[in-house]
């Protein structure tokens, strides 16, 4: 029995050590470490680091942990920094348990890039911040989409991801204060905010729960591609798409049927691929020194135009969010 | 259970000659395999034959071994504890808690121990004097405890510690890692404690046959829920040792780590039913672990392969040990 | 000594602690005492109460069956990915793999328990990890998206043949009554409580422990996958991380709480469906009354020792005799 595991492993070994060799070259090398495996949005990011990379001439490779625990990309980083990889773009899992793995692999000279999600709070920790859209304008834009649907008034609530997700409360602090100071939103009422936890069984409970607590709830926003999926069922499986609208972030292939049936009329999001493609070219901009890693510098992406590195090296792939409704959504595959 | 075998000390059959015996040793078992690892590990990735990454890397498994230690006395004493991931969490969340409310650093590490003795006693009361048996037991307050983690700390992270506290991996004697220090210094006292003293073979005794162990004249009762309390501790210490490596502490800290644990004891050759098993055989299965984990991630092997391969490995090595024992009773 | 006798009867306890509950519930939220309630908590147990039933068997039996989260992902992808990727076959088909691949998995657990004569704890810890494992490979760890489910099968859980009543419910009911005639009035299901309440024994009344036992686990992983397909039609997509993750405690609890023992044996399909209605209640009343969801874990686990506390001190006659000194 163990020999044959032992053969097991060693013909698998062979197989994998004869691809590793292939990255001795002098090449920039990018390594993407996923929030966890199985999750189709990362999927279409590393789309667009391999295009990029295509392109580029460098060498791509993303390694995920099974499970988005606040530790579980911690060896994954040790590896790769152990292996001299040039790049280590990351989507963190957890905004302080890697603070010090990844200083570990910036005093070796990796450059260390947080995608889609940031280490907010602890931005001294990466050399850059990738992310889809400027995050203040993102609560703004689904409070305006939802209004848009309900005439601007009625009772409304956000089903969220975790309470303490740094992303959904950046966006939910600036949907309160619009809803709160804007005169346009004036006559909707923000009920209550409920969290989900990103998984679809609470999500799904919390949200027949809004429903049943509620009756006067006109509208829902849920910035959470689980959230806003698993909203959409508990409204069709209720059959209340008359009474209640639902908006949020969500990918196509999610919510594809929901907005072909009309449960759901307009979901937002942003372009996953895009991030990755961005990715690529400043990483293997900075390490070739053509790209100065400072705020104010701008560079060309091809399909992307000019891109400027903000302030705290933050560098956003648009500036507004997709929406996709029936007109559009056959367009996109992610 | 019921069977009247010696301990697992002096299994080692008279009649049999000594290669023989130390070779069906399940220990030895688990040796070969860490050497297989070893130049498997070597042959897929040429960047894996580094001590100073892989001493790097055991940090990230220490706590989990370090728990498994005291796990094997358990189980050869008969029992199991499935909690101690959970205690982890929770004695951590205590100590982030109290931290940032303002009591003073060292209280808070006390608090986090204490609630690990009284995590441990609450298990060990309830299998000892309400005798439930200790599986449905710690499965209940590994929920419980986690729970209870979740209450206290919510899901955001607490951090800020000072940086005496924070970085106990990077820490290193002789180039070798504090935690990893701490579990080879622990392995070495619980060995001979295992090995040497009285207080081993009554575990042993207990395991084989409680019974006849009570008879004997041994307090059944009373070192059991020392090991129990035992784990408690060991768990908080341990959740004190992952606080300070990640500088941060949160309630999933350790999630899913019991598996680990179990997986291993069974590895290093502990028999599930009590009675037998060696400290040396954990330590070797906690290496085998963290060869065999960091040599995949290292050589870009996806994760769907290491979760085959550990479920794959435990079982292989319960049917084995199992085989190994069975047979040395005939 | 009422009390007591009344704890007996575990289904009546339970529901009484039911209704105490719902009352409870009721005066904090009163929209809670709805008829909406009840569809919302019907809806959200048929998942539960399908695995429960085998897994219920399993500990009858005394063994358990840790690996029913795994199972269940694993015959929801293999359904999924068939009706993704062969979307001329009829949906019905996909139904039929579930069952095939979760009775299978299952078969493995009950063969390797026998076999080599191991304890079940062990070894569906190891399939537990080593089926999610597998069913990453199987998968290429992507996920199936909802427009490849099926309607037929989302509309499982919103339409209904008969009063009103979505079919996932009927199909759970069916199950149980099912599972109900199986254990009480067939001889097998009679051995099975045999084997559980005396190992030693029950082959010396010409039961054949190791058949008996394999087709538990088949059973199990048979219903697990059953409860694959409701997860597709209820939540509209399978996803390799997430379908069916932690999904044995949420299906163990109840069945402690129903009374069953899991020292074998003993529990009733009576107890163990109040005791998934029970806990299916307290899931949906936390969120109502905008009770965090963190405090959800900490109550299962405080049921769970609860549970089994009451259970040791009715066969100890009382909480006098459960605190009782013994010999050492």
């Amino acid at each position: 029995m163990f020999k044959r595991l032992t053969q097991l492993g060693l013909s698998l070994g062979l197989a994998v050590a004869g691809a590793a060799v292939a990255h001795a070259a002098d090449k920039v090398s990018i390594v993407y470490i996923p929030k966890n495996t199985g999750n189709p949005y990362f999927d279409s990011l590393e789309k667009g680091f391999q295009d990029g990379c295509a392109k580029l001439g460098c060498t791509f490779d993303a390694q995920a942990p099974a499970t988005a625990d606040a530790t579980s990309q911690i060896p994954f980083i040790t590896a790769q920094t152990q292996r001299g990889v040039s790049v280590i773009a990351i989507s963190p899992n957890s905004p302080d348990a890697l603070n010090q793995v990844l200083d570990r692999a910036r005093e070796r000279g990796i450059l260390v890039l947080a995608v889609n999600g940031d280490l907010v709070g602890n931005l001294q920790h990466r050399d850059a911040g990738i992310l889809p859209v400027d995050f203040t304008k993102t609560g703004p834009g689904q409070v305006e989409l939802l209004g848009s649907e309900i005439g601007y008034k009625g009772d409304i609530a956000i089903l969220s991801a975790t309470t303490d997700a740094p992303d959904q409360n950046t966006w939910i602090a600036a949907m309160k204060d619009v809803l709160a100071h804007n005169p346009k939103y004036a006559k909707m009422k923000l009920l209550t905010i409920a969290y989900g936890d990103d998984d679809p069984q609470k999500s799904t409970t919390e949200m027949e729960a809004l429903i049943q607590k509620y009756p006067t709830l006109k509208g829902v926003i849920s910035p959470t591609t689980v959230g806003v999926a698993a909203a959409a069922q508990v409204i069709e499986t209720a059959g209340k798409a008359k009474q209640i609208t639902l908006t949020g972030l969500g990918t196509p292939n999610q919510m594809r049927p929901f907005i072909k049936d009309g449960t759901v009329h307009a979901i937002q999001l942003w372009s996953p691929y895009n991030e990755g493609l961005l990715t690529a070219y400043f990483a293997v901009g900075v390490k070739s020194g053509a790209i100065k890693n400072s705020p104010g510098t701008t560079f060309e992406v091809p399909g992307l135009g000019t891109v400027t590195i903000g302030p705290d090296h933050i560098i956003n792939t648009q500036a507004e969010l997709t929406t996709f409704d029936e007109s559009n959504i056959d367009k996109y595959n992610f | 259970m019921t069977t009247n075998l010696p301990p697992s000390a002096s299994s080692q059959d008279a009649s049999k000659p000594l290669w023989r015996a130390t070779l069906m040793r399940p220990e030895t078992m688990t040796l070969v395999l860490l050497v297989a690892a070893i130049i498997v590990g070597s042959l897929l990735s040429r960047f894996f034959d580094s001590l100073s990454f892989i001493l790097e890397s055991a940090t990230y498994y220490s706590e989990f071994s370090i728990v498994a230690l005291v796990l094997t006395l358990v189980i050869i004493s008969g029992e199991i504890d499935l909690s101690p991931a959970a205690m982890m969490a929770l004695s951590a969340c205590l100590f982030g808690s109290a931290f940032q409310a303002g009591v003073p650093i060292g209280l808070a590490m006390v608090i986090s121990i204490v609630s690990g003795v009284v995590m441990g006693a609450f298990n060990g009361f309830m299998v000892l004097w309400l005798r439930l048996p200790s599986l449905m037991v710690t499965i209940g307050t590994l929920t419980m405890y986690r729970g209870l983690a979740q209450i206290l700390a919510g899901d955001r992270s607490i951090s800020k510690f000072p940086t005496w506290f924070v970085g106990v991996d990077y820490r290193e004697l002789y180039g070798v890692p504090i935690p990893v220090l701490i579990f080879i210094f622990a392995s070495i006292v619980l060995a001979v404690v295992l090995g040497t003293t009285i207080l081993g073979r009554q575990i042993y005794q207990i395991g084989t046959s409680e019974v006849a162990a009570r008879y004997a004249g041994i307090k059944v009762r009373r070192i059991k829920f020392m090991l129990f309390v035992s784990m408690g501790v060991v768990s908080a210490i341990c959740g004190l040792i992952a606080t300070s490596r990640l500088a941060s502490v949160r309630y999933d800290l350790a999630s899913g780590g019991e598996l680990q644990m179990v997986l291993i004891v069974m590895l290093g050759g502990t028999y599930i039913f009590g009675g037998r098993g060696t400290i040396l055989g954990t330590f070797i299965a906690s290496w085998l672990l963290v060869i065999i984990a960091t040599g995949m991630t290292v050589a870009d092997i996806p994760v769907t392969y290491q979760l085959t391969v550990m479920g794959l490995l435990l079982i292989v090595s319960i049917i084995s040990t199992n085989l190994i024992y069975s047979r040395n009773q005939a | 000594m009422t009390i007591i006798a009344l704890l007996r009867r575990r289904e009546a306890g339970i529901i009484v602690m039911i209704v105490i509950f719902s009352l409870f519930v009721g005066v904090l939220q009163p929209r809670f005492l709805t008829s909406e309630t009840l569809r919302i908590v019907l809806l959200a147990v048929p998942l539960v109460m399908i695995a429960a039933m085998g897994e219920m068997m399993v500990i009858v039996a005394r063994h358990v069956d840790l690996s029913i989260g795994s199972i269940l992902g694993f015959s929801s992808i293999v359904a999924g990915m068939l009706w993704r990727d062969h979307p001329g076959l009829p949906v019905l088909l996909g139904v039929v793999a579930a069952l095939a691949t979760g009775s299978a998995l299952g078969l493995v657990n009950g063969l390797v328990v026998t076999i080599f004569r191991l304890p079940s704890i062990i070894v569906t810890l190891g399939t537990l990890s080593l089926y999610r494992g597998l069913l990453f490979f199987y998968s290429d760890s992507r996920q199936v998206d909802p427009q490849y489910i099926p309607r037929d099968i989302i509309g499982m859980s919103q339409t209904s043949p008969i009063f009103g009543i979505p079919w996932i419910i009927i199909v759970a009911c069916v199950i149980a009554l099912a599972t109900y005639f199986f254990l009480d009035h067939t001889r097998l299901g009679r051995q099975i409580y045999a084997i559980g309440s005396n190992p030693t024994a029950a082959p010396l009344r010409g039961i054949r422990a190791a058949p008996v036992t394999i087709l538990v686990f088949v059973i199990s992983g048979a219903l697990a996958g059953v409860a694959g397909v409701l997860y597709a039609s209820r939540f509209g997509y399978v996803n390799p991380g997430i379908t069916g993750v932690g999904f044995e405690f949420t299906v163990i609890a109840p069945i402690v709480i129903g009374g069953v023992s899991i020292n074998g044996g003993v529990g009733s399909v009576g107890g163990t469906a109040l005791g998934v209605l029970l806990l299916g209640a307290v899931s949906v009343a936390l969120p109502v009354l905008g009770v965090s969801g963190f405090w959800q874990n900490a109550i299962y686990g405080a049921v769970i020792l609860f549970a089994l506390v009451i259970d040791r001190s009715v066969r100890q006659g009382g909480l006098k005799g459960l605190l009782a000194r013994d010999a050492a």
